[in-house]
């Protein structure tokens, strides 16, 4: 069985690490590595028999994690300090706020940039305070930068000055350009704050919100890159909400009806429903038959070899340029692929 | 991949993946006389063609592994081995999270550990294989020095000593032909040649030492000692390690510990003779402080 199967395997609790020996130890380890999953199933896996140096390893995986979340959080602390006394308020997205409100996909979760969600006219707000706190632009590039101010979701990158860490102002949760428009005036609303589900004050999306924008993240925007860390995000965050509908079958119904109106407010429901079915088939108890696009779907996702290296080039390819298809108007995207290819900065 | 190999050095097992059969093979030549590895490998490494037909065109290796730098250039065919080296640095700087990791030379003696840390071309790598082979010293390592961030204890990383220039032919006058690897002229670095620890530091490479001395060894310049504060040293080796700041607190205490229990001093020397006569020195007063754990 390829690498890439075991890990999903072991992750979905469908394998015992038992019965792995030191070469599909090795291709798991590699293929983790490249999906940003290492950590994750070093938690996974804390109370399973592995071999010692695996378990050494996963020690050393679990530790480095807990400080890349500690720091994480203290960016996310740095941010209100700039925020606040402008009056700016803003919502947790992604691996910070899943790290902020101790959900379980946050154990072992790797965490890259700080992302953020601030009402549209509050980014020049924003902007201003973060720069007089320090952060920096990342791109110098003009039409890079305009293209962000005009099309995209999020300010151009951040980064500060002497942190050297990355902020993502955004202020919806899709490029404008995108085919869907979320209701980014709902995302902020419903946003917290419940203190069951926000940790130190901050606040995150609603569950509902935050499912959708997982699926939105990995299903509408993007080219399936990350994406079994995305789905296994997807797949923890549906079981924290299933079990809080409840365990009669009217409270769940209700509370998936829900979900689903939730869905087509954001104009998401088909990605939803996709990542819902993916999540299911990658990390579910039991197997389920998908459809065929979800299958083409699949084959991108799993294309690693044992070595962790990418495979499948032209499948990937497809997403690559199904993600910018879905992204912008046909005229707009021979426009912008056009300008990047003369600056020789197109990288498919 | 096509051609692999694990090896083992101190506490890290390296899988090498190669597209190539000739990278594996100086390899297991250059770690035939270290001590197999046992278990799964924790860290990967990949030596692959830049493109397809690179593997036979104008063969170029591509630097990679579980961690990658993105546009590192490719090295060629015949530099192979330096390729693999470059490789195992970047999974240890980039990856390793169990230990501190110091860029800095080791040996030891009597259970204790002198350091030596500095940029390339300071001499560190010379004065710890030179010591290594003095017969009084355990050679540890002259990339990475680990240090434990739960006992303080430095630990031995003794990859083949990564000779370069004029460091080549000095240690060639001393040590046997069998325990070089072949000589790779004008590498980016320039010529370089590995040369094999003795037996006994590959024998003892799991033995831990507490650090006594910290030097950070200037080459080609007169005779000079000058002693480092803590606050100095402290700002020094935050530079000199590549992971102190992703192991947070535990990296802070590991290194503040450090500082403030273990001398530390700037060194110039002329040559070598007079570098290992005057680490000797050094080391000998350094003996008669003793030993905070």
């Amino acid at each position: 069985m390829s690498a890439v199967r075991t890990l999903i395997d072991l992750l979905a609790a469908r394998r015992d690490p038992a019965t792995l020996d030191d070469h599909d130890w090795e291709g798991v380890i590699s293929v983790a590595r490249a999906e940003a999953l290492a950590a994750t199933l070093a938690e996974r896996l804390t109370d399973a028999v592995v071999p010692p140096p695996i378990a050494a390893l996963f020690a050393d995986l679990r530790g480095a994690a807990k400080v890349q979340q500690s720091q994480a959080l203290w960016e996310a602390v740095m941010a209100r300090r700039a925020l606040a006394p402008v009056g700016v308020r803003f919502v947790l997205l992604k691996g910070t706020a899943y790290a902020a409100a101790d959900l379980p996909n946050a154990a072992g979760r790797q965490i890259g940039d700080l992302d953020i969600l601030v009402a549209r006219e509050d980014l020049p707000a924003a902007e201003a305070a973060l720069l007089r706190a320090g952060w920096e632009w990342v791109k110098s590039d003009p039409y890079d930068d305009a293209y962000y101010r005009n099309h995209m979701h999020e300010l151009p990158p951040l980064i500060h000055r002497t942190r050297d860490r990355m902020i993502d102002v955004h202020h919806t949760i899709l490029p404008l350009t995108h085919r869907a428009t979320p209701d980014a005036a709902a995302l902020l609303a419903q946003s917290g704050p419940d203190p069951s589900f926000v940790g130190e004050g901050f606040l995150t999306l609603n569950p509902a919100d935050m499912l959708i924008h997982c699926a939105a993240h990995v299903m509408a925007d993007g080219d399936l890159s990350g994406g079994l860390r995305n789905l296994w995000d997807f797949h923890c965050l549906m079981q924290v909400y299933d079990a809080q509908a409840g365990s009669d079958i009217h409270d769940r119904d209700a509370a998936f009806g829900r979900l689903v109106h939730r869905a087509e407010r954001h104009q998401l429901l088909q990605p939803f429903l996709r990542a819902r079915g993916l999540a299911h088939a990658l990390y579910g108890r039991e197997r389920v038959r998908l459809g065929l696009f979800d299958r083409f779907i699949r084959r991108a996702l799993t294309a690693r070899d044992d070595w962790g290296r990418t495979t499948r080039p032209f499948t990937r390819l497809a997403f690559t340029i199904r993600s910018h298809w879905l992204r912008m108007p046909p005229l707009m995207l021979a426009r912008h692929l056009w300008t990047k290819w003369r600056k020789g900065s197109l990288s498919v | 991949m096509r051609h692999s190999i694990r090896l083992g050095i101190g506490p890290v097992q390296f899988r090498v993946g190669s597209d190539w059969a000739q990278p594996v093979a100086q390899l297991a030549n250059l770690y035939a006389s270290y001590p197999a590895p046992t278990g799964p490998a924790n860290a990967t490494v990949r030596l692959a063609a830049a493109r397809p037909w690179r593997r036979f065109i104008r063969p170029a290796v591509t630097i990679g592994g579980d961690f990658t730098i993105p546009d590192a250039l490719p090295l060629p065919l015949s530099m192979g081995l330096l390729a693999a080296e470059m490789a195992m640095n970047l999974q240890m700087a980039l990856g390793w999270r169990r230990h501190m990791l110091l860029h800095a030379s080791a040996a030891e003696r009597g259970g204790r550990a002198l350091i030596m840390s500095g940029a390339s071309g300071s001499g560190k790598s010379t004065l710890a294989a030179l010591l290594g082979e003095s017969g009084e010293w355990r050679l540890m390592g002259d990339e990475f020095t680990l240090i434990d961030p739960v006992s303080g204890a430095a630990l031995a990383f003794p990859r083949p000593v990564s000779l370069k220039n004029a460091a080549i032919a000095e240690m060639a006058a001393r040590v046997p032909a069998d325990r070089f690897g072949p000589l790779l002229k004008d590498t980016p670095k320039g010529d370089i040649r590995h040369m094999i620890p003795p037996p006994a530091a590959l024998a003892a490479m799991h033995q831990p030492a507490l650090p006594a001395l910290i030097l950070f060894p200037r080459f080609g310049t007169e005779l000079s000692v000058a002693r480092i504060a803590p606050s100095e040293l402290f700002v020094r080796l935050t530079e000199a390690s590549t992971n102190y700041a992703m192991l947070g607190a535990a990296g802070y205490n590991a290194l503040t510990r450090l500082v403030q229990t273990v001398p530390a001093l700037a060194v110039s020397y002329p040559d070598s003779a007079s570098g290992l006569a005057l680490v000797e020195q050094l080391w000998a007063e350094a003996a008669q402080e003793p030993v905070i754990p």
